[in-house]
């Protein structure tokens, strides 16, 4: 990493691609990706981690990419909702979503597929949640009140979380 | 034959491309455009005595700075007032940028445009503004008081007063053998979508054109407003509505300040500009909605039948009127939902407050009227000892009435005439569907057992697909590919399914070959736009009109070709055939060659169509009363609003310690006519009951004392979550259909929302025994309401202030 004062260069990883980015020191991850990379799937609804609409993972965990410095991901891996599939080739949670009609305006959606993508692979390596009963457990099954506390983070103000839980559900195993 | 698609629970099309981020809202647009921010004021009322831009000039990235003083011609009136109405007796509106005087914390003083968002806001920081603060006038009840005056020249704060009645409310009142009081409460909301506003400007000094790309509601609105206040020939103006991360109304408010001030910006600069709302400013600068007083007397006889109501209400519609009395009038008529009353006054003042402006939020002061006349009937049946679900029925009109004059004016100036529902059908639905002959017995074995249970039920009727007109154009390419426009926008109601849906069961054509474009100016410039849960009302009809229209031409040209009878032929998967000879066919796209004589062959396709070959030499080539091409282009203005109904109930625990509030079920009967798509009907009933629950257990704007807006964030604001939601919500539908349009629809965009203040109150007061007269209701709220009502007999205490009866 070469520094001034006031920026920073750093490569980071996105969608498995390494990206050079020099940006200043204030920059968040947010605003590296929809402004310097041209990936503005991840929304900015509040800026202040509490809509959710800009989920991406980190090193495969869910952040508010609103709340992360860019700088502090130096060397670190990246995944955004364009990283996870295309409209040819969905991943099954984005299929999920169309077969039971988890969005309407499709602004919170990115948010929602990356956290969700992250609360599978969370329950997946049995990592406990406040709605979890055994909490020593290996692995945890996401029943309904599981994926209403862990998808608890993202706002949709259009109010399609009744689809929004059948489609996690659905993908759930 | 082709499979019908009205009325399939068809997949969205505009899904895979929202799903993979490749969705394009405002702020994915204009990249490298400039960027503009707001100096908003911190006063809720203040006189502007100075404004000081010195130390912003510093600021590097800078390219330019707007005050009040900059602005000229019609950018230097105020905003219009967009509804008059002839009882708005002190309209006032704001001006883009504050002239001498701020009448809300937030109202925009200074624009500041720079390189970037972050140099901009900078150079906002530096700006020195000095106020001479005024006494600021926050809630209704100091509006009525109006010690203080929001403006100088509104006495008594008072935007407007309005009175209708039919029958004389009051002497029918005090002949009944039963009256009742009420005073009921209900807190400020706000539509909050996801994504706040924005607005791309774009001007090209070669052409001399504007073309302007703006998160709202009503392109066509946005376009004739920046026409006029730019000084712009509509001709030269063109909007465009991207993705919109949601509406709910908010945005159908036009134009704001920032959609005069950034196109005005790129055309002084020469290059794009942009503004991006951030959250705080979507709380403190755009519209709230819902708060209001209401006071309610009731005459009624044994049977729980209404002889007389008057209902007095206190509306705050904040420190301007743009919107004009839209809410209050529609609180003032939906009141009465399904129910006939003998006689009806209502009388309501429209109140100026130092705090941001009111303007429709999903359900556009429905839910404060049901919430009214719901708690009325409730309080009714506690009186009388009658069941609930009873007293509505004997008030119910019935679907021999149909259509049901109620003799009064609606929000859209047009008589408020029922065309259709069938009120008991749906109650019945509802009762069986959540079970309310075995209630008690649930009810007395759950307190049996310590725990608190309540039902509520509300009842609500919707006018939507209100006018004037919405158009439609459909055309069919020589690719036989079809493209479908219509004005109003989309923000989320999967309108690019629903009217492909509408096109392919008029043309016979799969829905895979149909596009359909909203909300662009370019494509179609006579629209209103997307409220009032009019869309698929409005547009729907339209589009299906219009298809009707290109239909007939393509029969008539494919029938010339095919040397047949128009009526003979088909239109199956695409190709137009002779009925009963499948084998005698034409593709759509050759019958679009056809339609357009031409001189030039360019292809092997286009050679069928040259003027050699086509028509008859005795005519012109396009005849008289024909044009070239196949397209349709029709409008449909209905004579009024066509009325949807619905009614919900919900079943909730009220924690007997802590007060919390549980909702076990959630059912709604809905009748929006006939469905085009069940599931994106379902999907707008599931949202409006989340946005409900919200507005219901959650959501409330809290002013202190100087108008400061104390809870501007998402952290602060509580909405509903996946958490808090119900985990299913029953619904049946009843389709009742209107014949007021040519496909029987009606809206169905707001229903969700109506009934919830008014079920929850309900289903609170049953579980807890006293009357709820204010909401929204939190646990704290409920909480001290138990320590009030300690000691009295909760049960059998009634919800309204009682006056002796004879």
């Amino acid at each position: 990493m070469t520094s001034s004062s006031l920026s920073s260069s750093f490569t980071v990883t996105v969608n498995g691609e390494p990206q050079l980015l020099d940006l200043d020191n204030r920059t968040t991850l947010l605003d590296a990706l929809r402004e310097h990379l041209d990936l503005t799937g991840a929304k900015k609804g509040c800026d202040h981690g509490q809509c959710g609409a800009c989920t991406v993972l980190l090193d495969g965990r869910r952040v508010n990419s609103c709340l992360v410095l860019a700088v502090a991901t130096q060397g670190h891996s990246i995944t955004t909702i364009e990283g996870l599939g295309t409209a040819e080739r969905l991943h099954p949670i984005q299929q999920a979503f169309i077969d039971h009609d988890g969005l309407q305006c499709g602004y919170c959606t990115p948010g929602q597929i990356c956290s969700a993508v992250g609360a599978l692979d969370e329950a997946d390596r049995g990592w406990p949640s406040a709605a979890t009963a055994d909490v020593g457990a290996e692995k945890i099954t996401l029943d309904d009140s599981e994926i209403r506390e862990r998808m608890s983070g993202n706002l949709c103000r259009c109010g399609a979380y009744v689809n929004i839980l059948a489609a996690i559900n659905a993908v759930s195993p | 034959m082709t499979s019908r698609m009205v009325g399939q629970p068809v997949n969205r099309v505009e899904d895979p491309r929202l799903l993979v981020g490749a969705g394009r809202f405002l702020d994915d647009l204009g990249q490298d455009a400039a960027e503009l921010a707001v100096l908003r004021s911190p006063h809720a009322h203040a006189r502007i005595t100075d404004i000081d831009v010195t130390a912003a000039l510093e600021v590097q990235g800078l390219l330019a700075i707007y005050t009040y003083e900059d602005l000229s011609g019609p950018l230097a009136d105020p905003l219009p007032l967009l509804i008059p109405h002839p009882a708005i007796c002190a309209g006032r509106t704001q001006y883009a940028l504050a002239r001498d005087e701020v009448n809300y914390v937030g109202e925009a003083i200074a624009v500041v445009v720079a390189e970037n968002r972050y140099l901009a806001e900078d150079a906002v920081e530096r700006i020195v503004v000095s106020y001479r603060p005024l006494p600021p006038v926050v809630g209704v009840q100091a509006a009525r008081a109006a010690e203080h005056l929001v403006h100088e020249d509104a006495p008594g704060n008072v935007a407007a007063h309005f009175v209708q009645e039919v029958g004389d409310a009051a002497a029918a009142i005090a002949a009944a053998p039963f009256r009742l009081e009420l005073e009921l409460a209900i807190e400020r909301s706000a539509s909050t979508p996801l994504e706040g506003r924005g607005v791309l400007a774009q001007w090209d000094s070669d052409s001399q054109r504007l073309r302007m790309w703006t998160s709202t509601q009503t392109s066509t609105g946005v376009r004739a407003a920046v026409a006029a206040k730019l000084g712009l020939d509509l001709g030269r103006v063109e909007v465009i509505t991207p993705d919109v991360g949601g509406g709910f109304g908010v945005k159908i408010v036009h134009p704001w300040p920032e959609e005069v001030l950034v196109p005005m910006a790129a055309r002084a600069l020469g290059r794009p500009v942009k503004f991006t709302e951030d959250r705080r400013e979507h709380f403190i600068s755009a519209a709230h909605e819902r708060g209001q007083l209401q006071h309610i007397e009731v005459g009624f006889d044994a049977t729980g039948r209404i002889l007389g109501l008057s209902v007095r209400f206190w509306h705050d519609n904040g420190a301007y009127l743009p919107y004009g009395l839209i809410v209050p009038i529609i609180t003032s008529t939906q009141l009465l939902g399904p129910y006939k009353p003998g006689a009806y006054r209502v009388e309501f003042d429209s109140l100026y407050t130092n705090t941001v402006i009111v303007t429709p939020y999903r359900g556009a002061g429905r839910p404060q009227g049901v919430y009214a006349m719901e708690r009325t009937l409730d309080a009714i049946a506690g009186e009388l000892g009658l069941d609930r679900s009873v007293v509505r029925a004997t008030n119910f009109i019935q679907p021999s009435e149909m259509p049901y004059d109620h003799g009064l004016i609606f929000q859209d100036g047009r008589p408020l005439v029922y065309d259709s529902g069938d009120f008991p059908a749906s109650l019945a639905k509802l009762k069986a569907l959540v079970g309310w002959d075995d209630w008690p017995a649930y009810q007395a074995a759950a307190r049996a057992q310590g725990r608190q249970v309540g039902l509520g039920l509300a009842c609500y009727v919707e006018g939507t697909g209100v006018g004037p007109y919405e158009g439609g154009h459909v055309q069919i390419e020589t690719s036989g590919r079809i493209k479908v426009a219509t004005g109003l926008t989309s923000q989320g109601q999967g309108h690019q399914t629903a009217f492909a849906q509408i096109v392919a069961d008029e043309l016979g054509v799969s829905m895979d070959d149909i596009e359909v474009v909203t909300g662009d100016t370019r494509r179609f410039p006579y629209a209103v736009g997307t409220f009032a849960s009019r869309a698929a009302v409005t547009s729907g009809s339209a589009i299906a009109l219009a298809a009707r229209m290109v239909r007939r031409k393509i029969l008539k040209v494919a029938a010339d070709a095919l040397e047949a009878d128009p009526e003979d032929l088909e239109i199956v998967e695409g190709m137009v055939r002779v009925k009963g000879a499948p084998g005698v066919a034409m593709a759509l796209g050759t019958v679009a060659v056809l339609s357009n004589p031409l001189r030039y062959a360019f292809d092997e396709a286009s050679k069928a169509a040259t003027q050699f070959v086509v028509g008859d030499s005795d005519l012109p080539p396009v005849n008289e009363d024909d044009e070239p091409g196949l397209e349709g282009r029709d409008y449909y203005s209905p004579l009024r609003s066509t009325f949807a109904n619905g009614m919900h109930a919900v079943i909730v625990e009220t924690d007997p310690e802590t007060a919390e509030i549980k909702i076990l079920r959630y059912c709604v009967v809905h009748d929006c006519g006939t469905l085009i798509n069940p599931l994106i009907v379902e999907g707008q009933v599931h949202g409006g009951v989340a946005q409900g629950v919200g507005g219901a257990l959650y959501e409330r704007l809290v002013y202190d004392d100087a108008g400061q807006l104390q809870n501007a964030s998402f952290m602060d604001f509580l909405m509903p979550y996946v958490s808090e939601v119900p985990e299913s919500i029953e619904i049946d539908h009843l389709e009742t259909p209107s014949p007021l349009n040519p496909l029987g629809i009606k809206g169905a965009g707001e229903a969700g929302v109506i009934p919830s203040a008014a079920v929850f109150a309900s289903a609170i007061s049953d579980a807890e025994g006293f009357a709820i007269t204010a909401m929204p209701i939190s646990p704290s709220d409920l909480f001290e309401l138990r320590r009030r009502h300690a000691g009295t007999d909760r049960h059998n205490e009634s919800i309204a202030k009682k006056e002796p009866t004879r």
